[in-house]
């Protein structure tokens, strides 16, 4: 009962330029496109709509590090990179919660996405480490970091919000704040 | 020298591209002439973008979780993956577990009886069971036909083949029996209570109602005195009292008993179920009620159950007895239609009805 799913997608060319620029609307075209294909794997496999939401959210995460990496080559579809992230994650997430699964119902052919995922996987603890050095920050640390480095607001800009009286003050405070979140990422 | 935070913020700076001109300038200088400088450069580069990697991946997932939760989920689940009924669920989802139980079930049961030795024995006992059930079969179908050879061999100097119960009809030679008594004779023969013993000739026979119509032919037949008992055109209630006499043995027998259901062996209608003694030997006896109607005749008792024999209605011994064309008979056949049993005691009806039943012989 393979089923394909249709729905207006967006051209790959389309889509990378979009991730390379940020573009939310891509982004939104992209998820309501691919979603579905994902929601069905993961429901035919022995899983929910959450899991489904997870695995799907990884796989443009890492499609988004792919393309932003800037030496992204296009050598198949992006709908089967997805599919083949998405099986590969969800396979993996069936084995650590010890459930096995005997013949996997595909609806999509499959590429090897092995590389993609080592390096995802790489940057997946940076990211897990750099979230828990920033929770151990607390207040108003991680803020002005956040301010400051994420949000690329001015020095002046974080002055004025948490009211310290002039910019070297404030200069100070970042730099005690990154030395002590470099000391938390760096130790863990 | 400056101190680290004024380096860092200078970096900071640098790496957000706020330097210009002569600073900058500077900076790029001072990177090359001092490599721990550099170092220090790239190392906090790299964990700004590491930092800023983090940044955007919280972004792309807020902004993935508003889509998501924009989405209406449960149209794209029945669109993709269409509910299949709980049932087939189950099924698809414990198969393989069921199938495994079964096989283990299979293989245990198996075991087990093979270890029992069940399967060297069940050859065995299927045979048997099927041999009593055709042994069951013929027993309860098994009319009650008195094999005279079995008798001592003191008996009279020569025995009938089979032997049966018959009664009159008339008082000019007509007799009732059972079909399945003279069946396949060569020659008939009656003895009355005194043992006097007369030829008779087969009228008529209804192998449907097993009922046999016989004639005596002998001259020496002297006609029998008005028969005492009727016979009943309806039928009797269970539970209504009744008597046969017969021979199963060379002699007249009395039983009593009572009518126990309505119709015959396997909801056969033509007969009554009776509890009464009855042996080989009884079969086409009278069966009478108390005031001495003929409401049946017995003809068979089923094998393995206690008191259950079975007797055709009287309704249809008087069908066969209209069946019979007149015209070919030598005398009137009239069925009597005066009862002078009523109201004796038993002893008394036994008595009056004794010269009325004859013992048939068939060889």
């Amino acid at each position: 009962m393979k089923k394909e799913v249709k729905s207006s997608v967006p051209a790959d060319s389309e889509i990378v330029l979009g991730i390379l620029n940020d573009s939310k609307e891509i982004l939104s075209r992209l998820y309501i496109s691919y979603f579905p294909m994902v929601l069905q794997l993961v429901l035919k496999n022995n899983g929910n709509e959450d899991d489904a939401k997870d695995v799907f959210q990884e796989s443009v995460i890492v499609l988004y590090n792919k393309v932003k990496a800037g030496n992204f080559e296009l050598n198949s579809k992006l709908k089967t990179f997805l599919y083949s992230v998405c099986r590969r994650l969800w396979l993996k997430r069936l084995n650590e919660q010890s459930k096995t699964i005997r013949n996997i119902q595909d609806f999509s052919e499959i590429i090897a996405v092995e590389d993609d995922l080592e390096k995802h996987e790489e940057k997946d603890r940076q990211f897990a480490i750099m979230e828990s050095a920033l929770m151990q920050l607390g207040e108003p640390c991680k803020t002005i970091i956040e301010d400051y480095y994420i949000h690329n607001r001015s020095m002046q800009e974080i002055c004025e919000k948490f009211g310290y009286t002039n910019a070297d003050n404030a200069k100070t405070q970042k730099y005690k704040c990154l030395q002590r979140l470099k000391k938390l990422f760096f130790q863990t | 020298m400056k101190s680290d935070l004024e380096l860092t913020n200078l970096i900071d700076a640098y790496l957000k591209e706020e330097l210009s001109g002569s600073v900058l300038a500077d900076f790029e200088q001072l990177r090359k002439s001092d490599p721990s400088f550099d170092m220090k450069v790239v190392e906090h580069r790299n964990f700004i973008s590491n930092l800023s990697d983090y940044g955007s991946r919280v972004k792309l997932s807020s902004d993935m979780n508003m889509i998501h939760e924009s989405l209406d989920i449960q149209a794209i689940k029945d669109e993709v993956a269409p509910e299949v009924p709980r049932h087939i669920r189950l099924w698809k989802k414990y198969r393989i577990n069921t199938a495994i139980a079964a096989s283990v079930a299979f293989v245990a049961i198996s075991a087990t009886l093979l270890s029992t030795g069940y399967f060297s024995k069940s050859i065995s006992t299927n045979v048997n069971l099927l041999r009593r059930e055709i042994n069951s079969i013929k027993r309860s179908q098994n009319a009650l036909i008195k094999n005279i050879n079995d008798k001592p061999a003191k008996g009279p100097a020569d025995p009938g083949e089979f032997g049966g119960t018959g009664f009159a009809l008339s008082s000019n030679g007509y007799l009732v029996t059972n079909f399945h008594v003279v069946d396949g004779a060569d020659s008939v023969y009656v003895q009355n209570s005194e043992g006097e013993a007369f030829k008779v000739k087969l009228i008529y026979q209804d192998p449907a109602y097993d009922l046999a119509v016989l004639q005596i032919t002998d001259p020496d037949f002297e006609k029998l005195a008005s028969l005492p008992y009727t016979f009943k055109k309806a039928t009797s209630d269970v539970g209504e009292d009744v008597f046969t006499i017969g021979f199963p043995r060379d002699e007249q027998v009395l039983g009593n008993g009572y009518v126990s259901a309505r119709n015959g062996y396997a909801g056969d209608t033509v007969a009554y179920q009776v509890s009464i003694p009855v042996n080989p030997g009884n079969s086409g006896g009278p069966l009478l009620d108390n005031r001495g109607n003929v409401i049946g005749i017995i003809n068979r008792k089923q094998a393995l159950i206690d008191g259950a024999a079975f007797a055709i209605k009287s309704s249809f011994i008087l069908k066969s007895i209209e069946a019979i064309p007149q015209d070919s008979l030598d005398e009137k056949l009239v069925v009597n239609k005066r009862n002078t049993l009523a109201g004796l005691s038993r002893k008394d009806q036994f008595k009056k009805l004794e010269p009325y039943i004859y013992m048939v012989k068939v060889y």
